[in-house]
């Protein structure tokens, strides 16, 4: 089946393939005929044996050998007569599994058929490492030997420092050997969270590994056999708890709430929320996605009684619960009520987790001033709402003025203070700058992907440990020589240029917005000229930078209007966490399919949302329908009673995905043209799911 | 080459007494669902005797319910879903039971071998047959996940080296649960698009040749966490094409190499992932052509 060259047979080997052919049906169908009718003469054991030594992978077989030894060994128990009977049964099995192996040493039967007869005793551990050794020999990469040498080892309880050192001896006869390097990180992990004698310092562990690792890379870093290993130990060296590094309301900030009031403006000065079920959203956004989030471990402190036991929320479509935005309303009262004072302490004992369960164990304090305007009846009228058009000459940008400067960084900034601030341990940071040194190193004598990747990782590392979330905290970032890394990347491997850009859109999107200055170019205010308008939005323009990626949505969680359009973007995964987010512009991107927006469906505050000039549609298949929740796997509930609507709508069964994304959405205003899938079907199905729709693709409608 | 693959495929069954065949007897159920899904793929489906084929799959069930890889053979997992997938593409659907162990792995039949090729076969099945109430979801997603490693792909039992193939099987059965959560995407999805050498194919595993077969493993395992364009589709697209065999039909493991309907059908499958022309649209989960999950997933 595999690595036989093509070419038609001769007529002497079809001759010859023939008589094979007719000797190898004969065995087949005696073992049948003597499986079936219970035969377990010594003779028909026999013609066994030549079947599988001949086709090892006739799983049929192997279970009549089991039921032929367990017939011979139960007859034996019976009349007691040879006592060295069941050993030389067993060992014969041995034998048989031995030379089946030698016919083909990966077949499946023969391996578990080892192991069956090792079940019943008499066995050696001795016996069973020489013939993995002999094995090992012939094919290192053979993962049956590797997955037999690990029940072995458990059987006979090895201990994992001895086979570690088996690994290391493995990997110094030839690096080249990705097994031996799989083993080692399952081993290594194991002795340091058991902290094991000798493997409790980890720093000390992961720099003795880093360096073992690099001799393979620095003696052909072609060969891809350490890469992963060296991905490991960096993410080992990461480790770190995790911290809140922003929130929504920003630390220091007023909030000025109220149910409607139209004279409000918003602006960097204040923020501006109305709600007619007079709540707020609190939202809290750590270094890296966690779970326990809750009112146990989370407290906030009003002057006015906001109400006990606030429900946390984790913002994101992972169905685990973690997160790294959470999310908890909170009710304000029908009086007005000045500046009264917020605080949210984040606790200290254990209960907040991160995904490589490390506890969140810095307590962190946010507070900031609400006041409420009053509910004055004479002023609230039903808000007109506008249709929004995106047009550039709307948009005024906050560049010019330094009153906006200020108040933009006091509204990103987390102010930590100096207590709470947590430090990386030193050892971590030398760990990684020795690394980078040493890629340069490596780099130099030979202009290799894996040096560039390694560098521009290392790099990252280094800037995430040095910052910690906190902004304008580093003078010398990196970033631009990590971005002529990854376009090097991108020209070298152009095969693997979709994952480098991914990668180069989490680099750019960290340095705009780690950067007042830089962000700050990219903000503005948004009013709709030509219409006398009520409200003007705050807007971040990120249009144009080929990002296939968002990221870092920490500094972004005050926006109400958002411009990624004109950029490569597939996914919008981590925009859940921009709960203020009113408008939205997704055009010209590389959306292809609804399931690609499903983290829409978590802004609430979402009115105007543009999806047009995408590829929703185009596609045959579907990347994403897996990562959502679908009637194709068990995650639908109660979102999907398939029966009911299979028999209602037609229409809601076929645009499902559709159905699912937009039912929950109260969008005023969507603009979908340009996408293959739009047609007047389903056009009339959206516009009948939205009642509060007022504009489509730029026509009104209701 | 559609008709010249058409060729093939009928060829193949027709051929039951050459050495090759003979050697593969008792996995000629598989051999079943690599051609008539090839066939379905490429649109022809109705070139075989649909009564015929489901006769002799039923032939081939035990009285346990499982079924072998031939008539007469034991019955097995590995061949029961090749059975359900068949009957799906004929839409043909019966009942059965799967063996199931506390702490979530599965046996392949009696004799007690794990792997979570099994655990991918048994919730396909059940999926399939809208049966996954019959076993227990965490504990199988549980053990799914203690054979994730630390490259982020997954072996055939925990402490196993991350391989393409069990990869597809745990992607697939977490896919299939809406577990991909459990998933390290981003990492998983580096090692993957790693497997594209130079010559555009796909390996298994680091330093080891491209083979055809693997355009499914690691293609659909890229495509269900949404990763595929970290690969170089194009250059994939070629090298599959160019391990047809252009005068007999059928496709090989390798370029120049002998074809069999295994590589067949794992080329054509791979094919229309890349979205190829002319080819009905797969589903990378449950390896049937997306209309016919769809019926199963979509209607009363």
């Amino acid at each position: 089946m595999h690595g036989i060259p093509r070419k038609a047979p001769t007529q002497e080997e079809r001759d010859g393939s023939s008589i094979k052919a007719a000797k190898l049906r004969d065995l087949q169908s005696q073992l049948l005929h003597f499986h079936y009718n219970k035969i377990y003469t010594k003779e028909a054991i026999e013609i066994s044996a030549q079947l599988l030594e001949s086709n090892p992978e006739h799983y049929t077989g192997w279970n009549y050998r089991k039921l032929a030894v367990q017939h011979l060994l139960d007859r034996h128990q019976e009349n007691e007569v040879d006592s060295e009977l069941p050993q030389s049964v067993l060992d014969e099995e041995l034998r048989l599994v031995e030379n089946a192996l030698k016919r083909n040493f990966k077949a499946y039967g023969a391996w578990h058929h080892r192991k069956w007869v090792l079940s019943k005793g008499h066995s050696s551990p001795d016996r069973e490492l020489r013939l993995l050794g002999k094995l090992q020999k012939l094919d290192s990469r053979n993962f049956h030997a590797w997955n037999y040498r690990r029940f072995i080892t458990e059987l006979k309880k090895i201990p994992d420092e001895d086979e570690l050192q088996y690994t290391t001896d493995m990997i110094y006869d030839n690096f080249s050997n990705y097994s031996a390097w799989h083993n080692r990180s399952m081993l290594l992990s194991k002795l340091l969270e058991k902290r094991a004698k000798g493997y409790d310092k980890t720093e000390n562990v992961l720099s003795e590994e880093f360096e073992f690792v690099r001799n393979a890379l620095f003696t052909d870093p072609d060969d891809q056999s350490g890469w992963f290993y060296h991905l490991w130990l960096l993410g080992q060296t990461l480790k770190r708890e995790p911290l809140v590094i922003s929130s929504s309301p920003p630390h220091g900030s007023n909030l000025s709430l109220s149910i409607d009031n139209p004279d409000c403006q918003p602006s960097f000065s204040k923020i501006y929320h109305q709600s007619k079920e007079r709540t707020f959203p609190l939202i809290l956004y750590f270094s890296e996605a966690v779970v326990g989030v809750s009112s146990s471990t989370v407290t906030v402190e009003f002057d006015y009684d906001g109400g006990d036991g606030l429900i946390w929320h984790p913002l994101s479509a992972n169905k685990l619960g973690f997160s790294q935005a959470w999310l908890a309303y909170i009710k304000y009262p029908h009086d007005s009520l000045e500046s009264c004072h917020v605080k949210v302490t984040v606790a200290q004992f254990p209960g907040i987790i991160s995904s490589s369960g490390m506890p969140c164990s810095q307590s962190c304090f946010i507070s900031f001033t609400a006041s409420v305007c009053s509910n004055n009846q004479e002023h609230s009228k039903v808000q007109t709402t506008h249709k929004i058009s995106w047009n550039e000459e709307n948009f005024k940008a906050h560049s010019t003025h330094p009153e906006d400067a200020n108040l933009l960084a006091s509204l990103c900034k987390l102010n930590i203070t100096k207590e709470n601030m947590p430090t990386t341990p030193m050892l971590c940071i030398e760990t990684i700058s020795n690394e980078i040194a040493c890629s340069r190193e490596l780099l130099s004598s030979s202009n290799c992907k894996i040096g560039k990747l390694i560098l521009a990782r290392l790099l990252v590392a280094h800037n995430t440990l040095m910052t910690y979330g906190c902004m304008d905290s580093i003078t010398e970032a990196h970033y631009e020589e990590i971005l002529a890394l990854y376009h090097d990347l991108m020209k070298m491997d152009h095969a693997h240029i979709g994952y480098y850009e991914d990668e180069y859109s989490l680099v750019v999107m960290k340095q705009l917005t780690s950067n007042t200055e830089s962000l700050l170019k990219l903000c503005g205010n948004y009013e709709e000229l030509s219409l006398p308008s009520i409200s003007s939005y705050t807007c971040v323009r990120l249009k144009g930078l080929s990002l296939s990626r968002v990221s870092c949505m920490e500094h972004l969680l005050w926006v109400q209007m958002l411009d990624l359009s004109h950029n490569k973007l597939r996914s919008i995964e981590g925009l859940e966490a921009l709960q203020l987010l009113s408008c939205l512009k997704l055009s010209k991107n590389r959306f292809s399919s609804f399931t690609a927006l499903e983290p829409l469906k978590m802004l609430k505050s979402l009115q105007v949302l543009d999806v047009s000039y995408n590829e929703i549609g185009a596609h045959s298949i579907d990347t994403r329908r897996y990562m959502c929740s679908s009637p194709l796997n068990s995650t639908t509930g109660s979102e999907w009673q398939l029966k009911r609507f299979a028999e209602e709508d037609a229409d809601m069964k076929h645009f499902w995905d559709a159905y699912l994304l937009f039912k929950d959405l109260n969008l005023v205003q969507l603009d979908i043209v340009g996408n293959a899938v739009v047609d007047e079907r389903l056009k009339a199905f959206l516009v009948k799911l939205m009642s509060a729709l007022k504009w489509f693709d730029g026509e009104s409608c209701h | 080459m559609v008709e010249k693959h058409i060729k093939y495929i009928i060829s193949i069954e027709k051929k039951k007494d050459d050495f090759a065949s003979v050697v593969m007897e008792h996995l000629r159920l598989n051999g079943a669902y690599w051609g008539l899904t090839t066939l379905d793929v490429l649109g022809k489906l109705d070139a075989v005797d649909q009564d015929e084929v489901v006769s002799w799959i039923m032939q081939c069930q035990d009285q346990s319910g499982g079924f072998g890889g031939n008539i007469g053979h034991d019955p097995h997992l590995l061949y029961t879903l090749s059975a359900i997938q068949v009957l799906a593409l004929f839409d043909k659907i019966d009942v059965l039971d799967i063996e199931k162990n506390e702490d979530g792995s599965f046996f392949g039949d009696i004799w007690g071998e794990t792997d979570t090729r099994f655990s991918y076969i048994a919730i396909c099945s059940l999926a399939l047959l809208q049966r996954l109430d019959k076993i227990n979801v965490e504990k199988a997603v549980e053990y799914i996940v203690n054979c994730k490693n630390l490259d982020g792909g997954f072996g055939c039992a925990p402490g196993a080296e991350s391989h393409a193939g069990q990869i597809f099987c745990c992607v697939g059965a977490l896919a299939i649960l809406g577990s991909l959560d459990h998933v390290d995407k981003d990492l998983l999805g580096w090692w993957l698009c790693e497997r594209q050498v130079k010559s555009g194919g796909l390996n298994g595993r680091p330093e080891k040749l491209p083979d055809v077969c693997y355009s499914w493993w690691v293609l659909s395992s890229l495509i269900m966490i949404d990763r595929v364009h970290w690969i170089d589709k194009k250059k994939l697209v070629d090298f599959i094409l160019d391990c047809q065999d252009k005068e007999k039909g059928g496709i090989s493991d390798r370029p120049d190499d002998a074809v069999d309907v295994f590589h067949t059908y794992f080329g054509v499958a791979g094919l229309s992932l890349l979205e190829y022309p002319g080819l009905k649209a797969i589903d990378p989960a449950y390896a049937l052509p997306v209309d016919v999950v769809n019926k199963i997933f979509l209607t009363t």
